[in-house]
C-alpha cells in the first residue's frame, strides 16, 4: 500500500516534470523566430549566424532537458 | 461572370483603371484564368476529399473487423533493451552487446565513407569522395568559425565525434537496427571526454587564469560574485545537458515512431493514418539525426573556445 502511494506520487511527479519541456519549446521558438525575422530583414547576413542560432537553441533546450531528466529519475530511479 | 473570384475581380479592376479600351480583352483573359483556377481547385479538393474518404473507410473497416488481441503488441521502450550479442544473461564491461555491434557498424560506415571513399584521390571527385569532402569541409569551417584559428588544432577530435554520432544516428534509422546514441552510457562517455579534455586543456594553457571563465568582467562589480556562482553551476552541468540532449532526442523520437507503430499493429491492415504519421515522424527524425550530431559538435567547439579564451 505504502509503496503504491509512493509509486503513484512518482508517476504524478514525472508527468508534472514533463510540463517543463513546454518552456523549452517556447524558448526554442523564440530563438528561431527571432532568427528568421532578422534573416528576412537582412538575408545576406543570415548565413553567418546559423551556427549562433543552433548554439542558442542548444542553450534554450538545456533547461527543458533537465525536466526530462527529472521525469526519467522519477520514473526509473525512485 | 456571375461569381467572380477575388483575384479575377482585382485583375479586371486593374485592367479598367489602366485603360478603358482594353477592358474587354482583360475581362476575357481573367475569365479564362478564373476557369483554369476553378478547374485546378476542383481537382485539388476532389483529390483531398477522396483521400480523406479512403482514410475514414479504412479506419472504420479496420475498427470493426479487428480481432480482439492483435498479434502485433508493440511496446515502445522495448527497442532500447540492451542484449548480449551471443546469448547469456551476464554482463561485464567487456561483454559484446548489440550496442557494441552497432557502434562497430557505425565505425565501419565511417571508414567506408572517409577512407575507402576517398582512396582514389581524384581531382574530379566521384560521388562518395565528394560527400566525404563536403563533410570534411563542413566540420572544418564550423571549427574555424566557432573556436577560432587556434581551435583548428583540435579539429580531428570534433570531426571524430561528429562523424561517429552522424553515422550512429543514421544507422539507427534503419528498421530493426539499434540506435546506440539512445544509450546514456554512450553519449555520457563522449560528453565526459569533451568536458575533461576541455577543462584540462584550459588549465594547461592558462593555469589559474583559467578560473577567469567564472568571473564575468563586463558585469557590475557587485553582481560578479552572484554571477560567478551561476557560472560555476552552469559549467559543471555542461556534460549532463551535453549528453542527455543527444540521448533524449534520439530515444524520444524512436519511441514516438514505435508508439505509432503500436497503433498500426492494433488496427491491422487498414492502418493508413498511423502509417502516414510514421512517415511524417520518420522524416522529422532524419532531420533530427543530423541536427543533433551538428549540435553536439558545435557545442564541443563552443566549450573549446571557452577553454582557449577563458576571459569574458
Amino acid at each position: 500500500m505504502e509503496g503504491d502511494i509512493v509509486q503513484m506520487g512518482a508517476y504524478i511527479g514525472a508527468g508534472m516534470a514533463s510540463t517543463g519541456m513546454g518552456g523549452a519549446a517556447v524558448g526554442v521558438g523564440l530563438v528561431v523566430g527571432n532568427y528568421i525575422s532578422g534573416a528576412l530583414r537582412n538575408p545576406s547576413a543570415a548565413a553567418g549566424q546559423t551556427a549562433t542560432m543552433f548554439i542558442g537553441i542548444a542553450f534554450a533546450e538545456a533547461l527543458g532537458i533537465f525536466s526530462f531528466l527529472v521525469a526519467l529519475l522519477l520514473m526509473f530511479a525512485v | 461572370m456571375h461569381r467572380p473570384e477575388p483575384a479575377g475581380k482585382m485583375a479586371t479592376m486593374a485592367a479598367e483603371v489602366a485603360g478603358q479600351g482594353d477592358t474587354k480583352m482583360a475581362e476575357a483573359a481573367s475569365g479564362k484564368q478564373e476557369a483554369e483556377a476553378k478547374q485546378e481547385q476542383g481537382r485539388f479538393s476532389l483529390t483531398s476529399l477522396a483521400l480523406i474518404a479512403i482514410i475514414l473507410v479504412m479506419f472504420f473497416v479496420s475498427y470493426f473487423t479487428k480481432t480482439e488481441v492483435s498479434g502485433l503488441q508493440i511496446h515502445p521502450m522495448k527497442q532500447f533493451v540492451v542484449k548480449p550479442l551471443f546469448g547469456g544473461k551476464e554482463f561485464s564491461f567487456y561483454t559484446p552487446t548489440i550496442v557494441t555491434l552497432w557502434m562497430g557498424l557505425a565505425i565501419l560506415a565511417v571508414v567506408g565513407l572517409l577512407v575507402l571513399g576517398t582512396r582514389g584521390r581524384a581531382i574530379v571527385p566521384n560521388r562518395v569522395q565528394s560527400v566525404a569532402e563536403l563533410l570534411y569541409g563542413f566540420v572544418y569551417k564550423m571549427v574555424e568559425d566557432v573556436s577560432g584559428k587556434d581551435g583548428v588544432k583540435y579539429f580531428p577530435h570534433v570531426m571524430t565525434l561528429f562523424i561517429f554520432i552522424l553515422a550512429a544516428n543514421f544507422l539507427g534509422l534503419i528498421p530493426y537496427s539499434y540506435t546506440t546514441t539512445s544509450q546514456l552510457a554512450v553519449t555520457a562517455t563522449m560528453a565526459l571526454l569533451v568536458f575533461f579534455g576541455v577543462t584540462l586543456l584550459g588549465l594547461y594553457k592558462h593555469g589559474f587564469g583559467f578560473l577567469k571563465i567564472f568571473w564575468v568582467s563586463q558585469a557590475p562589480l557587485a553582481l560578479r560574485p552572484v554571477l560567478a556562482i551561476i557560472e560555476v553551476i552552469s559549467y559543471f552541468v555542461r556534460p549532463v545537458s551535453h549528453s542527455i540532449r543527444l540521448m533524449g532526442n534520439m530515444m524520444a523520437g524512436h519511441a514516438v515512431i514505435k508508439v505509432f507503430a503500436g497503433f498500426a499493429g492494433v488496427m491491422g491492415l487498414g492502418a493508413v493514418a498511423p502509417i502516414l504519421a510514421i512517415t511524417a515522424v520518420f522524416a522529422l527524425e532524419t532531420l533530427v539525426a543530423f541536427i543533433q550530431a551538428y549540435v553536439f559538435a558545435i557545442l564541443t567547439c563552443v566549450y573549446l573556445r571557452d577553454a582557449l579564451h577563458p576571459g569574458h
